[in-house]
């Protein structure tokens, strides 16, 4: 694609504005600094994979992907409010959920261990762990404070805060995975994904395309499942003293 | 502390958050007896036998079981012996038999005696076993909820007005069942209730506790009869039934 098309593209941004502008809403500004920072970012971004893929070297991978993986712990952990400690159960759940899943596809031979595929398909698997990662958490703390009182009752009896929150721990997984998993039911009827669209459209046959798509959708079932897993097995612990006692953070909300 | 006394409170204080919930609280809870603890809603009941199985911590003072800090007992121990039925018992999905051995069940055990004598010492027939929990009455669930309690073997009774949902009839039956439970099996229970008469039916003994402070305690007769303070006659001539946190 040439400089100029690409330059002609901000005339797009300019008809958002104008209907921004038309309609009053106000949305100029955003509009404006969303378009420099997509820019500024994306180029950064361009530029720097490219330094990247012609080092070859694997420390400078390893260090991209630590960036990745940190990113989306801390943007994952701005989601569970009043859970002072998210980042430090979301990121290395995160982080497992890569290692263990580039791990088989560099491991079976899927893909080779090279910065091409390497960066790519970690930051599908991140990006999706970092959002199942905030849905999980997010759940969890709903369903632990809807089940307060089976929750006492079960501790009342003598069970371990596990036990107490086993139905919330399940119901927070189940949560954390449900978008991918329907995905995974309507992918390509309703929506072609960005990968393979990105890929058709760069002159590769659909049918080669296809076969990246299905892998891409294999593989991030199974992060976003360890992730969820991960996640809530460690996360319930926040809502727990040792002492097994249920502790809601922040308001208490109808005693 | 004397040494038939199963469950001691010394200078017992909640805070919540900078708030104070409870203050200085002392009593001491005779082998056997029952315990009415009285008091207006909001002064800290609920929040005082939430303290009794440490489902909560207390924020100062100690909590003796038969002269054991509660604090150095393992916690599944304490709540295995010290049991507790809710104003609203909450039933898990299944059948009664499995809410009525689910205490154990968290142990990998299996109550000391069969289901069918659970259900009869809370007055329900043996074929209520296999009942759905969703199909029962609130005044069902209670005692199923009592049973479940009962499975557990324990040897402290905590009742957080335990009747105060049920209507009149339910009410009572729960009432008489609970009484005859702690009696037969000699245990020490603590019952809060709002209910006056109540407490005057089924206690040994009285604590009143208004806005977080013990105003009374003493025998029940000696409670109802003659009681010492201007705010204790005051609750007793049902002058103080409305919300009175405030700590003085
Ligand atoms: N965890 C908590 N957070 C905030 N307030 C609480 C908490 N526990 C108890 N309280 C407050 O403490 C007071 C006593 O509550 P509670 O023990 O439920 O009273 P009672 O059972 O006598 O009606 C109430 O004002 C209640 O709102
Ligand atoms: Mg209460």
């Amino acid at each position: 694609m040439s400089y100029l098309s690409l330059t002609l593209s901000l005339s797009f941004v300019g008809l958002a504005m104008l209907i921004s502008f038309w309609q009053r809403l106000k949305l100029e500004r955003d509009l404006f600094i969303g378009t420099v920072r997509a820019f500024i970012q994306l180029t950064a971004v361009g530029y720097l994979l490219k330094f990247i893929f012609n080092l070859a070297s694997w420390q400078y991978v390893a260090l991209m992907l630590g960036v990745m993986v940190l990113v989306a712990g801390q943007n994952a952990a701005r989601r569970a409010e009043g859970l002072p400690n998210a980042f430090f159960l979301v990121a290395p759940a995160i982080a497992v959920a890569e290692t263990i899943t580039l791990g088989m596809l560099v491991g079976l031979g899927i893909i080779p261990f090279t910065p091409q595929y390497v960066i790519p398909i970690s930051g599908m698997i991140i990006g999706n762990a970092m959002v199942a990662s905030g849905l999980t958490l997010n759940r969890l703390r709903a369903e632990i404070t809807a089940r307060r009182a089976a929750i006492l009752t079960t501790l009342a009896l003598g069970g371990t805060s596990r036990q107490a929150a086993e139905p919330a721990l399940k119901a927070a997984v189940k949560a954390g995975m449900i978008p991918t998993v329907d995905s995974m039911k309507t992918v390509g009827l309703v929506q072609l994904p960005g990968m393979m669209t990105g890929q058709i459209i760069a002159g590769i046959s659909p049918v080669e395309a296809v076969k990246y798509q299905i892998l891409v959708q294999f593989m991030l079932s199974a992060s976003v499942g360890i992730t969820s897993m991960l996640v809530a097995l460690f996360g319930y612990r926040l809502f727990f003293t040792s002492a097994h006692q249920l502790r809601l953070p922040s308001t208490n909300p109808s005693r | 502390m004397s040494m038939t006394d199963r469950l001691v409170l010394e200078q017992v204080t909640k805070k919540v958050s900078g708030r104070v919930i409870l203050q200085d609280i002392s009593f001491a809870v005779p082998q056997g007896s029952i315990l009415a603890v009285l008091g207006p809603s909001g002064a800290g009941k609920s929040t005082l036998l939430s303290l009794l199985n440490r489902l909560e911590e207390p924020t100062a003072g100690t909590i003796y079981l038969d002269g054991k800090d509660i604090r150095t007992l393992d916690v599944f121990v304490l709540r295995r012996r010290v049991g507790m039925v809710f104003q609203r018992p909450t039933l898990f999905p299944g059948t009664v038999a499995d809410n009525i051995a689910y205490g154990p069940s968290l142990r990998g055990e299996k109550p000391p005696l069969p289901v069918a004598e659970y259900l009869r010492e809370v007055g329900l027939p043996a074929e209520f076993a296999a009942r759905d929990t969703q199909s029962l009455s609130g005044g069902e669930e209670q005692r199923v909820a009592l049973a479940r309690a009962l499975a557990n073997d324990p040897e402290v009774l905590l009742l957080d007005e335990p009747t105060a949902a049920l209507d009149k009839t339910a009410a009572h039956q729960v009432e008489e069942l609970v009484t005859y439970s702690c009696r037969q099996r000699g245990l020490t229970a603590v019952w809060v209730t709002h209910d006056l008469k109540q407490a005057q039916r089924v206690s040994d003994r009285v604590v009143l506790i208004i806005g977080g402070r013990k105003i009374e305690e003493g025998p029940t007769p000696d409670f109802f009869y003659s009681p010492q303070t201007k705010a204790g006659r005051a609750f007793l001539a049902g002058h103080l039934t409305k919300v009175d946190t405030e700590v003085r």
